[in-house]
């Protein structure tokens, strides 16, 4: 079968990939656009890794065809930072020491982005529900929280 | 010359030194890298003409492998090379052979997802394609997955006609391993006691879960030289055992650690990288193997299952006369040591006049276990803590008074053998009884669980060295893969013992060819371990910058100390001369002798064991028999915390890690010796809305065996969960429960059974 020609926009750019039809969002991301900050835990929309914004919409890229970002905008960690100044969950991530391997870190900011959005004052128990399809193994995601609390406090103030 | 540490400093001196950079919260210097999505793990990197290879993978549980037939597959456009474990050299040592036929079942495969053959082709794709062409007869055998059935005589034997050393007469040919600890007249001590509990208690095989699946890019030129780039905890071990399985030298193998996205002990061997070199040798191509997540669950971790019988003794006022516990492990298909380690794990909190621990190793049809933080300790010390909280509430007795009569402390000759030395466990329980947490008052349906909790640490073979920057900066080159912060500990290490300011450091995790040999990061063994290595190398620096010092200023090197991060004359007698800080040292290195670095290579010993005592507050729902997590804290001595965010850290992840295991976490296997639940969904580890904040009380006795007095804090952390979480549960329910998982329907089934 032939491949599929696709426009859309990453992170603000025109982009164009060709790929498979079975091909997902996240492995055109990844090895198509070569936007590795984009995590594969499990392929199966369990872990929250791939997290990305597709329109707005925090989704699982490991569940989205590439074929389907046709037209649409596509949000990932990459394209959080203005230059060198980081957005202030990255920099909240970092002041609460809120990382250890770093590998879940891209979905759980393009999440906790997407809650931000959606929600600029969030209780605890909401932070925790909405980072409950984001797994950690290292943290316990005790710092993950504070971090996130920390950062909506002050984009509030802002 | 240095004059701030002299070796064999006590626990009390260590404890007056003043720091300027230990102790300090400041940012990680990967950090900017992985909150922007820069940082390289094991799957993000590509090389030009790459090939993608997969791996075919046994559909049984045990099965005798008649003949593989690759022809077809070869045959498929796209494929480039398929191996086998006819493609790997014979090892001498039995080790390093199970951990090869692990990577490549050879002649039998022995669990579900052992690996049988692997395709290298143009795409994954055409790789999963190809691998179905392969034709593999299998006769297919009996299997076993439970560990107390794999020892009974009618059991499937593993390893036909192999013998394994030591093993008392009455075990069967499953039986790989035998160990028993302990000292005193356990008969003796038994009948001093006013109350003795003997208990049967079972824990499930929990899986590593780092977030990361395991992946590999291998390189084999025609010229016999390779390159591995690898998610790992040790790019040595890689190297080493690679280069082994397909014949080469060490030298000609470079190994590179990528960015680690969790490990927890289960990334401390290999699996890919000696077939994706193997299939790089034949097709002439790079070579990347990535896992599925489903791979990682079948084929790699976990840890062991296990079954125990226990028996404590205790008198009416809290005293424990005697302790003994029988410890069975499975670790899947080939021997390790794991029930050894909980053998010696399992009273070490305790200070015991009559103790005896007996452990076997059974074999049985499931993926080799692989190490999981203290392996092999959270589920011993499960045993004993819980049948000590029953004690306990049996005699009234408060939980934490009773542990503190019983305590290990400087002097105690431990379960396992040595005398300890100066160790934390009383500050620790003494800590926990203080704090609010403890007496806090508890609402219906709830239940407050204690345990302790003992780790070893490891130390071993390191190498760090450091070059003094013209520019008065400093390069730290490391050999131990970062999985929680560890270059910002070993930075701060460097910065404090220099004198100078953190930003000034740079460490860097150096592949094979670039520093001497590196153990793994495991045994919470690199800011010990490597922490002191630096701090040696500083010191080596220093004395060079010292001896540059001297030669300015025409006098001798011994009349010059180095203060504040700049040589000074010892005194008035020395000569007067204004400090000549690093940064002036450094940038006229060129005109005093040349380039100025400091070394150290080392087998390091003295690692400080450390304990940890656990707080839980669980509401059980008696409907729905749902355990909900409503307070935790963790007390642990870190000897001396370097960063305390990333010591909290440690003791937070680990705590989850172990709540997951006692409630949740668990490899379920079918009739038919398949794993049924390969994948996050079905094996459900911890998320955020499982758990409040974790608490962290962190507990500083120095380590005398550590310049600094660290002790490693990495393990600890999962060893008290089981039982603190059990007891909680035990408490809350009204019933005891003797088995992990607990979960709901376990719960429940207690609960109707205690009606």
């Amino acid at each position: 079968m032939s491949k599929i020609h696709v426009s859309t926009t990453i992170n603000g750019d025109a982009v164009e990939y060709l790929c498979e039809p079975s091909e997902t969002l996240l492995d055109a991301l990844r090895d198509h656009v070569g936007l590795t900050g984009v995590k594969e835990g499990c392929g199966s929309g369990d872990c929250g890794a791939c997290s990305v914004e597709l329109d707005g919409r925090l989704v699982c890229s490991c569940l989205v065809l590439a074929a389907e970002a046709e037209g649409r905008s596509v949000n990932t960690v990459e394209g959080m930072a203005d230059g060198e100044k980081l957005h202030v969950l990255q920099q909240k991530l970092l002041d609460h020491a809120a990382l250890q391997c770093g590998i879940c870190t891209p979905g759980i900011l393009v999440a906790a982005k997407a809650l931000l959005e959606k929600n600029p004052d969030p209780t605890e128990t909401e932070v925790r529900y909405w980072l409950a399809g984001n797994l950690c193994r290292c943290t316990g995601y005790d710092k993950i929280i504070r971090a996130v609390m920390d950062a909506a406090a002050e984009m509030r103030g802002a | 010359m240095v004059t701030e540490y002299v070796e064999g400093s006590t626990g009390a001196e260590l404890n007056k030194r003043e720091f300027k950079v230990i102790g300090t919260r400041p940012p990680r210097p990967d950090g900017i890298d992985k909150v922007t999505g820069r940082a390289l793990f094991g799957a993000d990197l590509t090389a030009p003409g790459m090939l993608h290879a997969t791996i075919l993978r046994s559909p049984h549980a045990h099965a005798r492998i008649i003949s593989i037939d690759t022809s077809a597959a070869l045959a498929m456009s796209g494929v480039k090379a398929v191996v086998t474990s006819q493609d790997f050299v014979k090892q001498s040592s039995s080790g390093n052979q199970d951990t090869l036929d692990n990577c490549m079942a050879r002649g039998k495969v022995l669990y579900d997802g052992h690996a049988v053959a692997s395709v290298a082709a143009t795409s994954v794709k055409v790789a999963n394609a190809a691998l179905k062409l392969i034709k593999v007869e299998y006769e297919v055998l009996p299997h076993e997955t439970d560990v107390d059935g794999a020892m009974l005589d009618t059991a499937p034997v593993l390893h036909e006609g192999r013998k394994f050393r030591n093993i008392p007469e009455g075990n069967n040919a499953n039986v790989s391993g035998y160990w028993e600890f302990g000292h005193g007249d356990l008969d003796a001590g038994f009948a001093k006691a006013d109350i003795i509990i003997e208990r049967s208690f079972k824990t499930a095989a929990t899986h590593q879960g780092y977030i990361e699946p395991h992946a590999t890019l291998a390189t084999m030129g025609p010229d016999g030289r390779g390159e591995i780039w690898v998610c790992t905890q040790g790019h040595y071990m890689v190297r080493d055992l690679s280069a082994a399985f397909i014949g080469i030298e060490t030298s000609q193998l470079r190994v590179t650690a990528s960015e680690i996205g969790g490990g927890f002990g289960g990334k401390t061997t290999v699996y890919l990288e000696p077939v994706a070199l193997a299939l790089s040798k034949k097709a002439g191509r790079p070579v990347k193997m990535v896992m599925t997540r489903e791979e990682v669950f079948r084929a790699t971790g976990p840890t062991t299952s296990s079954s125990t019988d226990i028996k404590i003794g205790m008198t009416k006022d809290g005293r424990i006369t005697a302790g003994q516990a029988k410890l069975r492990y499975q670790g899947g298909a080939y021997p390790n040591i794991t029930a050894m380690l909980g053998a010696m794990t399992a009273f070490a909190s305790y200070d015991l006049d009559a103790v005896q621990t007996l452990a076997w190793n059974v074999l049985t049809n499931r993926p080799k276990q692989a190490a999981y933080r203290a392996p092999g300790a959270p589920m011993a010390i499960y045993t004993v803590e819980s049948v000590v909280d029953e004690l306990c509430q049996k005699l009234g007795l408060d939980p934490l008074e009773v542990r503190l009569m019983n305590a290990a402390k400087k002097g105690t000759l431990s379960s396992y053998g040595p005398t300890f030395d100066e160790i934390g466990l009383v500050a620790t329980l003494e800590a926990a009884k203080a704090h609010p947490h403890y007496t806090a008052p508890l609402g219906p349906n709830q239940g407050r669980g204690v345990s302790c909790g003992f780790w070893f640490n490891f130390a071993g073979n390191t190498s760090v060295s450091m070059n003094i920057n013209e520019d008065g900066t400093v390069a730290v080159i490391e050999g131990n893969p970062d999985i929680g912060g560890s270059r910002a500990s070993i930075s701060m290490m460097a910065a404090e013992e220099l004198g100078i300011p953190l930003e000034k450091v740079r460490t860097i995790v150096a592949d094979t060819n670039s520093i001497g040999f590196n153990d793994v990061t495991d045994g919470s063994r690199v800011t010990f371990a490597v922490g002191l290595a630096t701090i040696k190398a500083a010191r080596a620096a220093i004395k060079n910058m010292c001896g540059r010092a001297a030669q300015v200023w025409g006098i001798d090197a011994d009349a010059v100390d180095w203060v504040d991060g700049a040589a000074v004359p010892t005194g008035h007698n020395a000569g007067e001369f204004p400090p000549m800080t690093l940064a002036e040292i450094a940038a006229d290195q060129a005109k005093t002798g040349g380039p100025i670095a400091g070394h150290h290579e080392v087998n390091v010993d003295g690692a400080g064991v450390s304990f940890g005592v656990h707080l839980v507050d669980v509401e059980v729902d008696p409907e729905t028999g749902f355990t909900q997590i409503k307070r935790y804290t963790v007390f642990q001595d870190a000897g001396k915390a370097i960063h305390p965010d990333y010591v909290e850290g440690q003791m937070q992840g680990g705590a989850v890690q172990g709540i997951g295991w006692a409630l949740n976490e668990e490899y379920i296997y079918g009739e038919d010796g398949k794993l049924q639940n390969a994948g996050f969904l079905d094996y459900r580890i911890p998320v955020a809305s499982d758990l409040p904040m974790i608490d962290t009380v962190i507990l500083e006795i120095p380590n005398p065996g550590h310049p600094y007095g660290v002790r490693g804090v990495g393990e600890t952390g999962i060893v008290p969960p089981l039982a603190a979480v059990a007891n909680g549960v035990s408490h809350a329910a009204g019933v005891r429960m003797f088995e992990l998982p607990m979960s709901p329907p376990r719960i429940l089934a207690a609960i109707d059974g205690a009606k």
